[in-house]
């Protein structure tokens, strides 16, 4: 078994801040990253302190999934044996548990917990708008992981709880969620689209709508949907108030934000975008993580001049090379070699081209904000702790650029 | 894959971060040039289409950007107000008041209203023959369902009034696959591939509306073929390196080893990306036409960008 490579004994920064805080939320655009960043901080600070550590997540990957054992376990955090960081080659100081986000059973729950009796949570349930809406509405995902959070944070049974956000329209959604949902409930317009089935005496201002209504979607489903209303209004005190929780955990001194992007351009805009957003609503911005950086050898004057070479005259550099090595090269002719060296010179230029682009949005991202970490672009899956374990140890030992 | 472009509606989707909007942009262009009239509609409106290529934002009313190719972002609020004016014969916005008030209440709260809304511009352009036709950069695989299934959603939920009549005819052109079609863009990583093959085994049972073709984006080359392969390994050996080095043209053997390291990660990038798209294709391949779209070393966005895009799909179709 290898032993993880050695590090530093003093906590480094990055750790040290995670150390102080109780919930990271990490955040960026679709398609970073964010999903296996998320899961490799919580696993290696699983490893190096002693805190029992909880990672929420929303949709790994199968293969991802099974390594934490939270495959197809719903919305119940189960702990990650010990006996797998043992057979990874690591001593765990604290513990790591994983739960994934259901969205159905959430919402099912924060009915059960709201709703003034059971009879009014079972009509909530039978109703057919009920099933639309938690499957559907726009917010209702990222509300509902929101509302996750707050839950399992003030349970206080962890440490440290490191969430995965949604894959979202916009980046943002999620943190304006709860304060929308909280203002959906306040709305004058949820009483006044209600008020029919409470009364059959309709305002004259709200009659034209109705009768718009009624002609374009049908009595009875609005029926259904005012019904849903009614129902959920009884819920009304609750949700307000919780939205308003939810709300001021993401801003506490004990939340922190992780932000992860590649270099590419849509996703580096976005996550520069985001980043300005945390800034303006005060929101702390702990760590930023730029994924799939390219290696540095790719700027290398010298490598590229060699790589040039290799391109430009490939049978001059075969012939040289075979006339070098008496035992050949695995046999091969010299044409062969010459082709060979010729693509090698190419991909070297063409990832060469790649890695200057992401230099340059680097730059561009490092001018307005510290990036904290950059994790090299891996050739394979990330499917297991060590996997993990080697993220972890790329976004946390960094000493900031 | 001849015949992708002859469908009448055709709905981009994929995992975010895929390259969707350059895939819907491409094929746009590529009919377009095949001589056809083509709308193309971004659905959630973020200046995407525009961006890509590189023209002055679009709106609710589509605007001609080249010959035959127009563009258009959804709203779905305007999208209301035609209908309305076109199918109630409620002229203006004043006396629609109370409903644009109740819009934004209604669109979020009502489940598929703003979809069907959505899904029924379309539609309606298609079934009035403005356009032969139209490509549009949909949701992400995670919300497309819930846009396409709403004709379906609001046919249960709604049993009487004018938008079940309204259903009918829209169920009729996403129904048939001559006519209406998904295509779904991924790129040769795990997450992309995995929400490609659950949406595929989705679409049909949940919407009624066809897959029509996948789009592998981002391919990168295959660098050798089995017996180069043996001599980029050989070439690993210190003595080749070190006579890869010597002469002129070489350099230090820290150089030569670089050089060497960046085409092993090439190597190794290409055949994981591989193997997902072996699985993509054991999965989909029979039942829909696949087409793979090369990495785009020297430009990932822009006009440019989406005219590489477009030969490279013209290419794959065959046509």
């Amino acid at each position: 078994m290898t032993r993880s490579a050695p590090r530093p004994a003093a906590p480094t920064p990055l750790e040290s801040l995670l150390g102080t805080r109780e919930v990271v939320i990490a955040c960026g655009p679709g398609g970073v990253g964010k999903t296996t960043t998320a899961a490799a901080i919580a696993t290696t600070m699983s490893v190096r302190t002693p805190a029992k550590v909880l990672v929420l997540t929303v949709d790994p990957a199968r293969r991802l999934a099974d390594a934490l054992g939270v495959a197809g376990i719903g919305n119940t955090a189960s702990r990650v044996p010990a006996a797998a960081f043992s057979a990874a080659g690591v001593r765990q100081k604290g513990e790591l548990w994983a739960a994934m986000l259901d969205t159905k059973q959430s919402w099912d729950a924060l009915v059960r917990r709201h709703a003034p009796d059971a009879t009014t949570a079972a009509q909530i349930f039978a109703n057919p708008i009920y099933h639309n809406i938690t499957g559907r509405f726009a917010q209702s995902h990222e509300y509902i992981a929101m509302e996750r959070l707050y839950e399992i944070h003030a349970e206080g049974t962890y440490d440290l709880v490191v969430v995965d956000t949604p894959p979202t329209r916009d980046a943002l959604d999620f943190l304006d969620a709860p304060g929308r949902m909280a203002d959906f409930f306040a709305s004058g317009l949820l009483r006044w689209l209600v008020a029919p089935s409470r009364s059959r005496l309709v305002g004259l201002a709200s009659r034209p709508f109705y009768q718009v209504a009624d002609r374009i979607l049908g009595t009875q489903f609005l029926g259904d949907v005012a019904e849903f209303f009614l129902l959920f209004q009884s819920m009304y005190d609750g949700f307000v108030s919780r939205a308003q929780a939810v709300s001021s955990l993401l801003g506490d001194a004990r939340t922190t934000f992780m932000l992860v992007t590649t270099l590419e351009t849509v996703p580096s805009v976005e996550a520069t975008r985001f980043a300005a957003e945390l800034a303006q609503r005060r929101l702390h911005l702990g760590l930023l993580v730029v994924n799939k950086v390219l290696p540095a050898s790719l700027a290398d004057p010298e490598a590229i001049t060699v790589a040039e070479a290799l391109q430009s005259e490939p049978a001059a550099r075969a012939h040289a090379l075979l006339a070098a090595l008496p035992g050949g090269l695995a046999g091969a002719s010299e044409e062969m070699v010459a082709r060979v060296l010729a693509e090698v010179g190419r991909s070297f230029t063409s990832f060469g081209l790649v890695a200057s682009r992401q230099r340059e949005l680097l730059a561009e991202m490092a001018a307005s904000h510290e990036v904290t970490a950059t994790v090299p672009h891996l050739a394979a899956d990330v499917v297991d702790l060590r996997g993990l374990l080697a993220i972890g140890r790329h976004v946390l030992d960094a000493s900031g650029e | 894959m001849s015949g992708l472009l002859d469908r009448r509606l055709l709905f981009v989707t994929g995992k975010g971060g895929v390259g969707k909007t350059t895939v819907a942009a491409a094929l746009g262009m590529l009919a377009a040039l095949r001589g056809k009239r083509v709308l193309v509609c971004e659905v959630e409106p973020k200046g995407d289409v525009a961006a890509a290529y590189e023209c002055a934002p679009a709106g609710f009313v589509p605007r001609q950007v080249s010959p035959g190719l127009h563009i258009m972002e959804m709203d779905t609020e305007a999208s209301l107000r035609e209908y309305l004016r076109l199918n109630l014969r409620v002229p203006t916005v004043g006396r629609i008041g109370p409903v644009a008030r109740a819009f934004d209440f209604v669109a979020n709260a009502a489940p598929g209203v703003r979809e069907i809304l959505t899904v029924g511009k379309l539609c309606y352009e298609v079934r009035e023959g403005h356009y032969d036709l139209v490509v549009v950069d949909a949701a992400a695989t995670g919300h497309i369902v819930g846009q396409l299934a709403a004709p379906v959603g609001i046919n249960e939920l709604v049993k009487v009034g004018a938008v079940r009549s309204q259903t009918r005819w829209m169920l009729d052109i996403l129904e048939d696959p001559r006519s209406a079609g998904v295509c779904i863009v991924t790129t040769p990583e795990e997450m992309p591939v995995n929400e490609a093959i659950d949406l595929a085994g989705r679409l049909e049972v949940e919407t009624g509306v066809h897959l029509a073709a996948l789009v592998a984006n981002r391919v990168l080359p295959e660098l050798f073929s089995r017996g180069e392969e043996e001599v980029f390994d050989a070439l690993g050996e210190p003595d080749a390196v070190a006579a890869l080095g010597a002469g002129p043209g070489g350099g230090s053997e820290a150089a030569v080893a670089e050089v060497l390291a960046a085409a092993a990660l090439a190597v190794r990038i290409r055949r994981t990306g591989a193997g997902h798209l072996e699985r993509l294709h054991a999965a989909l391949g029979s039942s829909c036409p696949l087409a793979y779209v090369p990495y785009l070393f020297a430009r990932a966005d822009g006009a440019r960008a989406v005219r590489q895009v477009a030969d490279a799909l013209a290419e794959e179709l065959g046509e």
